[in-house]
């Protein structure tokens, strides 16, 4: 080493500098690929989603001009009764038939009447119970079309030909007629806020579901929030340092990794097949949820109370406050905005579940909105999960668009939290 | 009287024992010339009465919710002649004595189920009777009992609060109980179904196909239970999502926190944040129906065959979901390496990657396995994303073009839809329940406790 002069150091200095600087840069950039590579996975999906989605909230319905005839209906008068067993869809079919007067021979026939989605009986039905004097009378309606011409229709937007599916060419033909006359029109899908899950995909919707989740959630957070906030106090302000308060500590920490389906296994074993509660009940749902996000709650409200400076409590302590005063009246007060933002994240969180579910049972097939915490219901998650199960195209984009509802939840539910916490946060 | 209309009566005492009790302390210091001669302040004697009136019926009614219906059923059940063997069997006849009771009739009830049926609407007349006379009586007299014992005397605050601990005493115990009620429902039933497939076949057996046959004698009967498959496919995926979130979230971390300005940072962690928000239903479906179709696409482009349900692509997008996991952890690790560790290696010349490389992550390393291995926990017992893009086959294979299945898959399978609970089919859901609870356990312990002790040594 003493052999090397000060020149021939600095050469070999140099000669390294050039291999080391390259590998910081080589260094920096892996580091923003992986950023670009998270940010990318981001704008991916939700590209990906609404994209898929977007096509969901409106909905192709077709105009025909029905005549309420009481021969075809088999009634007389409109009455409670009479509604139920009028034949609507000859009705609708009659119509059909003197749109495109052409069509004869029996598979024709049904592919003709297939225009027109099954739930458009009930369409009439209600009109005509709202509206007795119609009988007898003609009138144009606008019905949902079937989610194959639907489909059908809004591929055309995209290629020429169009996915057809089982949309046959004379179904094409008579697709490209009716929008060609006006007859057929895209309207905002109103059926997709307003009814529950159904076999056909222009008449699903997201309501059922929605008002399940909102029923689910309304139970965890009316258990999970108390009973958090209370464990926390109690670990936090009153519990001496023992085996005990240790023993929750690493449990309160171990519940909080501990995979969601789990929860779902502790609720079919123990609220469902032990105490008899009702299956696929939001009170169920609710409870699991509970033990779910209760670790989420109980940590967060911790970090909040530490977050109030001791000298508060010194102050009230010296004022002759009893323990509980000091904390009701002065620690809970001020780590109220802390709590609240955790106990939202943990809604959020509760709100987006779906494995512990299934295992209650959530996975039924709902139709009707559920009334109250314990009639069958499913929730906004499950519904996607249902959905996603579906064969037609007319399912996937109803997912996506599900998911667009489900996610703008939840970007307002954490937006909130952020918000709160920034407007409220004290620093001490 | 309804159960909810019972409630509400009964808040409505408490209300009511609340007022008596604050008016009648005010009363009595009015009295006696201020409040200074009370022993507490009146709300705290009328707190005091409510907790009499309200918290003892309130737990009778609790109790009576929780373990009527049992005994309801055990009281009918008793009464009936001919007791079908199987527990299926004694469900459907109990299901169907419901339905009698409820008035829903599919076809003609048999005599001994029409009479359990009415046996069934007698008894839960009379229990609800038995529920409202003794919840009440309960409510009142203890209210009553509460309001004799008034004094001005009385230490009420320090009852109070005495009842507030014990209340917080038991919300803080909530989450042992809740361990408590995991361990045993996942272990009581695993017992069960290792009466009938023996330990060793489930964990070591290299054939999984659960399904019973219907009769005795059909050919293949029995299920075959080894898991091996499943811990298989289990790993697989893990570590497909590990090759993807553990490279991409340390390096994120890092450069956020070493090199990235304030304004980067500012954006591009809320961003990746976002990441651990997406609902991982909302993953599944991606995976299912845009990452699945393009690996496959992509794989027969380069020649290979792959599944249309691989596990590949279920791997992909649990690894994207992971990364903020990663990114966060390692972030808070990286972030209390002190700076003058920093300086040091920086003062003595090495450039900033070099820093980093050989100063920061040998320094932050345990902290990092920590974070690591928490994700690995949740990977294992991720369940949706696998459920809607892997397979339900149990092959056993290396090829990640292939389709396998995982635990949590399984479980699932075995539990949705209708359930008998005294196959082998159900309880090995239960019997994998525990398998899942007790390796991710392991691993958070261990991982807690890395993180933990790392942590106190630079605090």
């Amino acid at each position: 080493m003493t052999d090397l002069t000060q020149a021939q150091v600095r050469e070999r200095i140099e000669q390294n500098l050039a291999g080391r600087h390259r590998k910081e840069k080589l260094f920096r950039g892996l580091g923003i690929a992986s950023i670009a590579f998270g940010v990318f996975a981001v704008l991916l999906l939700f590209t990906d989603i609404i994209s898929k989605g977007s096509g969901a909230f409106v909905q192709t319905a077709v105009q025909l001009e029905v005549t309420y005839d009481p021969a075809v209906l088999g009634i007389e008068e409109v009455n409670e009764e009479s509604l139920t067993w009028a034949n609507f869809t000859g009705v609708i079919r009659q119509s059909l038939r003197e749109r495109f007067p052409g069509v004869s021979g029996r598979s024709e026939k049904r592919e003709l009447y297939s225009l027109v989605s099954t739930g458009a009986p009930f369409t009439l039905r209600d009109r005509l119970q709202a509206n007795p004097a119609l009988l007898g009378q003609t009138e144009k309606v606008w019905f949902a079309a079937d989610d194959d011409v639907d489909t059908f229709l809004k591929s055309l937007d995209d290629s020429a030909e169009g996915f057809r599916g089982r949309t046959s060419d004379e179904m094409a033909a008579w697709v490209q007629t009716l929008w060609d006359s006006g007859e057929l029109k895209k309207r905002f899908n109103t059926t997709f806020f307003t009814n529950g899950d159904s076999r056909e995909p222009e008449q699903a919707g997201i309501r059922a579901a929605l008002v399940g989740s909102l029923l689910t959630l309304l139970v965890t957070l009316a258990l999970s929030f108390p009973i958090g906030v209370a464990a926390a106090i109690y670990l936090e302000e009153y519990a001496p340092k023992n085996r005990w308060t240790d023993l929750i500590e690493v449990n309160i920490n171990n519940l909080a990794a501990v995979p969601s389906i789990v929860f779902g296994l502790l609720g079919l074993a123990i609220f469902i097949n032990f105490f008899e509660l009702p299956r696929s009940a939001p009170l169920v749902g609710g409870l699991v949820l509970t033990l779910m996000t209760l670790p989420t709650i109980i940590i967060s409200s911790r970090a909040a109370l530490k977050s109030v400076p001791p000298s508060i409590r010194e102050a009230a302590m010296g004022m002759g406050a009893s323990r509980m005063q000091v904390v009701l009246h002065h620690v809970l007060p001020l780590a109220m905005p802390g709590m609240l933002t955790g106990a939202i994240i943990g809604m959020a969180q509760a709100l987006g579940e779906t494995a512990p579910l299934l295992m209650i049972g959530m996975v039924a097939f709902i139709v009707d909105v559920p009334a109250g915490i314990t009639d069958p219901a499913t929730v906004l998650p499950v519904q996607i999960f249902l959905w996603a199960d579906s064969p037609e195209r007319a399912f996937v984009e109803r997912t996506s668009a599900a998911i667009m509802v489900l996610l703008s939840f939840l970007i307002v539910m954490n937006t909130s939290a952020v918000l709160l916490r920034k407007k409220l946060e004290r620093r001490w | 009287m309804q159960t909810p209309t019972l409630f509400a009566l009964l808040l409505l005492l408490v209300l009511i024992a609340y007022g008596t009790g604050f008016s009648r302390a005010a009363a009595a210091a009015r009295g006696r010339g201020g409040m200074r001669k009370l022993a507490a302040l009146p709300s705290y004697y009328g707190t005091h009465t409510a907790l009499w009136c309200g918290l003892p019926a309130l737990l009778l009614l609790a109790v009576w919710l929780m373990f009527d219906e049992p005994i309801i059923r055990a009281l009918v059940m008793n009464g009936i002649a001919d007791m079908p063997d199987t527990m299926a069997g004694r469900d459907l006849l109990y299901a169907q004595i419901q339905n009698q009771a409820a008035g829903n009739f599919f076809g003609e009830a048999t005599p001994q189920v029409k009479e359990a049926a009415e046996r069934l609407t007698h008894l839960r007349g009379g229990a609800q009777l038995l529920q409202t006379a003794m919840v009440l009586i309960l409510s009142l007299g203890l209210g009553a009992f509460a309001m004799l014992r008034f004094s001005p005397k009385l230490r009420a605050r320090e009852k109070v609060e005495k009842v507030f601990r014990v209340i917080l005493i038991g919300c803080a115990s909530a989450a042992i109980l809740t361990t408590v009620g995991i361990l045993l429902s996942v272990l009581f039933e695993s017992l069960r179904f290792f009466q009938s497939v023996p330990v060793t076949e489930f964990l070591f057996g290299l054939q999984w196909s659960p399904q019973m046959a219907l009769r005795a004698d059909q050919v293949g009967s029995s299920g075959a239970f080894g898991a091996v498959p499943l811990f298989t496919g289990t790993l697989m995926v893990s570590a497909i999502a590990m090759f993807v979130a553990v490279p991409v979230g340390l390096m994120s971390a890092i450069y956020l926190a070493e090199y990235a300005g304030k304004r980067l940072r500012a954006v591009a962690k809320p961003v990746l944040e976002v990441l651990a928000g997406v609902p991982t239903v909302v993953y599944g479906f991606f995976a299912a129906l845009t990452v699945a179709p393009f690996v496959r696409e992509a794989a027969a482009a380069v020649g290979l065959q792959a599944s249309s349900e691989s596990a590949l692509a279920a791997g992909l997008v649990m690894g994207v979901m992971i990364i903020p996991f990663v990114s966060s952890l390692s972030d808070d690790v990286i972030n209390a390496v002190p700076q003058s560790m920093r300086d040091g290696a920086l003062g003595l010349g090495s450039t900033h990657s070099e820093t980093v490389r050989k100063v920061v992550i040998p320094a932050a390393l345990p902290g990092i396995v920590g974070g690591v291995l928490l994700a690995v926990s949740r990977a294992i017992g991720e369940t949706m994303i696998v459920v809607m893009a892997a397979g339900l086959a149990a092959n056993l294979t290396a090829n990640p073009l292939d389709s396998v299945t995982t635990v949590t898959v399984q479980i699932v399978t075995l539990l949705v839809g209708d359930q008998e609970f005294d196959s082998p089919k159900t309880l090995a859901a239960f019997a994998l329940g525990l398998m899942l609870f007790v390796s991710t356990l392991i691993l958070n312990f261990i991982a807690l406790h890395v993180v933990k002790k790392y942590r106190e040594q630079y605090d």
